[in-house]
């Protein structure tokens, strides 16, 4: 489904990735692991075309896609959530979803502008999609509160759940856990796994080590920008180069 | 929801009503001549705004293209017998096509360097009214402009001169809202708000703010078009910096973002100099204090503030609706 080939990026002097490698398998939960500045970020970065790799390539269902843009990317069906929670906080929680369907409607501005017969059309299925991913991810109560206004639990299922309106192949999450309470935590963890079972590939970088260990079925671990293993969680967890990184004596 | 976009359709439709009633209650009143500008300004402050307000892109130059507009329409039709209403549409298209080209480099900018480009652009194209004498009259202005005229109808007083604006008024803002209500008005908020996250859902950023700063100035153009016609005569000084930040200030007032609200902040800057003399002297301290003010106070504008009042009462009524159904 996704394959990274040799990834390296270099800050000025700052070597954040050295030629990481790896492949995440179609309908399969992935985690990325590693200590603080470990360089998961800027991988995701570099997946969805913020950031350019110094070396390497990155492979998306055999269709090299190292060098495109970011906002070509959700019509391939990739997306993506952020560490910082990106919502469009000026906008209803609906809204957000219905930029998620971006890519899946397309009047232009001059047929929104004279709300052409097709628009008008399309408009009423951005809605009702929207909606019904609202409800998808139990967010539904909430269609019309500006998304700026929610708590943060689920500002991160808002965001969720406006990458997944895109209807993607492969969604990459980058520490939806983070600030969540155990509750929301465990109710996470059931979304996840229920966007799996909808034929959605999970890539998800998480400092929350239950939660990791609980639904990934693959883990790779970063340190210091080196991929330092790779295997299943139980293989993770016996690794004695990965015990040593996070207690911090590697 | 289909119940907001009637509700939308409801509030223009009255607005366009009132607009379209006013002049037979002024009639041989210097309010209507006031009104014009009031219409001319509304169309500047609305294509501004769909800019600043929903894309979240400063242009400090706006000016500019008011005045290209007004420029091209005015030189050509004071030389030359061809018909106004073509000219107006060429200027448009000219304009169109410059904001267009040179709208890819500088909307690559961001937040200051954004701000510093489009006001040097201000600044270029006030040097090129003011110094290519040969063409624009130079500093003393440009004289001999024709009145737009349709047959035997000849837009040369306030009262033809009312509608003749606010048809293009009227029709600027209703696409307006339509396009503020449809993908592309919330692909352009979505920008606003976080361009990273707009991008990675598929919003071609890039190309986006480029077209709606194209539509902005061929709105500002046609506005400059309309003005030179109506006052037969114009000047650099109405294209100036003073005047980019005055629209600036228009939707500050009325509030970023709404289109009723450009029309607020239209009206207050069109009519407060012609009842305060204080103005005239003072003009950029006064706009500079008001945006001071304003972003400090009422970041939402005066609109946010009727808004709120508006759902005050609704609530009111509401709830004393329910009390009978209680009793
Ligand atoms: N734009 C940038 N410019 C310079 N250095 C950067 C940039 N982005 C990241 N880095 C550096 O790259 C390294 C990896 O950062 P990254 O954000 O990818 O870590 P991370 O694994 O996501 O960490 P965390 O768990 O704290 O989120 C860090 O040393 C960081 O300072
Ligand atoms: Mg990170």
């Amino acid at each position: 489904m996704l394959k990274l080939n040799g990834i390296t990026k270099v800050f000025g002097g700052l070597t954040a990735l050295e030629d990481v490698s790896f492949a995440v398998e179609a309908g399969s939960i992935t985690g990325v692991i590693g200590p603080n500045g470990a360089g998961k970020t800027t991988l995701f970065n570099i997946v969805t075309g913020l950031y350019t790799q110094t070396t390497g390539s990155v492979i998306l269902d055999r269709q090299d896609i190292s060098f495109l843009e970011t906002e070509k990317l959700a019509a391939l069906g990739l997306v993506r959530t952020f560490q910082n929670v990106e919502l469009f906080r000026e906008m209803t929680v609906l809204e957000n979803v219905m930029v998620g369907l971006h890519t899946k409607s397309k009047s232009g501005i001059f047929s929104c502008a004279f709300r052409l017969p097709g628009q008008m059309k399309e408009e009423k299925t951005i809605r009702e999609k929207g909606r019904e991913w609202l409800e998808f991810t139990g967010l539904g109560d909430l269609a019309e509160t500006t998304a700026g206004s929610l708590p943060f639990g689920k500002g991160r299922l808002l965001e969720i759940s406006r990458a997944l309106a895109a209807q993607p192949k492969i969604i990459l999450m980058d520490e939806p856990a983070a600030g969540l309470n155990s509750r929301e935590t465990f109710e996470l963890a059931s979304l996840i796994r229920k966007i799996k079972d909808s034929g959605v590939t999970v890539v998800l970088v998480e400092h929350d080590m239950d939660l990791v260990m609980d639904v990934c079925q693959s883990i790779v671990v970063l340190n210091l920008g080196k991929k330092l293993a790779h295997g299943t969680p139980r293989e993770i967890q016996e690794n004695p180069e990965v015990i040593s990184a996070y207690l911090g004596d590697g | 929801m289909v119940t907001e976009k009637k509700r939308q359709f409801l509030i223009f439709l009255i607005f366009a009503l009132a607009a379209l009633a006013a002049p037979f209650f002024l009639k041989g009143n210097y309010l209507l001549n006031v009104l014009v500008f009031v219409g001319i300004n509304t169309m500047l402050a609305v294509g501004l705004n769909l800019l600043l307000g929903y894309a979240g892109q400063i242009s400090l130059g706006h000016a500019a293209f008011f005045g290209m507009g007004a420029y091209i329409s005015g030189i050509i039709t004071a030389r030359y017998p061809l018909e106004p209403f073509l000219i107006m549409a060429l200027a448009a298209l000219c304009v169109g096509v410059i904001a267009f080209v040179i709208g890819f480099p500088i909307l690559k900018l961001k937040g200051h360097y954004l701000a510093m480009a489009t006001l040097g652009f201000g600044i270029i194209m006030y040097i090129i009214f003011n110094e290519t004498v040969d063409w624009t009259g130079g500093p003393s202005g440009l004289s001999g402009i024709p009145n737009l005229k349709i047959g035997a109808l000849v837009f040369d007083n306030d009262w033809n001169n009312y509608y003749l604006v606010w048809i293009f008024t009227l029709a600027v803002m209703l696409l307006s809202i339509n396009l503020s209500q449809s993908r592309i008005g919330r692909a352009l908020r979505a920008i606003h708000d976080s361009e990273v996250a707009a991008r990675v859902m598929g919003v071609n950023a890039r190309i986006l703010k480029v077209q709606i700063f194209t539509v902005s100035a061929v709105i500002s153009a046609v506005a400059g078009s309309l003005y030179a016609h109506i006052m037969t005569f114009i000047a650099p000084a109405s294209f100036g910096f003073n005047f980019s930040v005055e629209l600036l200030t228009m939707i500050v007032i009325g509030g970023l973002g709404s289109i009723y609200g450009s029309f607020l902040g239209a009206v207050i800057l069109t009519m407060l100099p012609e009842f305060l003399r204080v103005f005239q002297d003072f003009d950029i301290i006064i706009y500079g204090l008001m945006l001071i003010l304003m972003t400090m106070f009422m970041p939402g504008g005066l609109i946010s503030g009727i808004e709120a009042i508006a759902r005050f009462i609704a609530a009111k009524f509401g709830r004393a609706k329910d009390d009978h159904a209680e009793a």
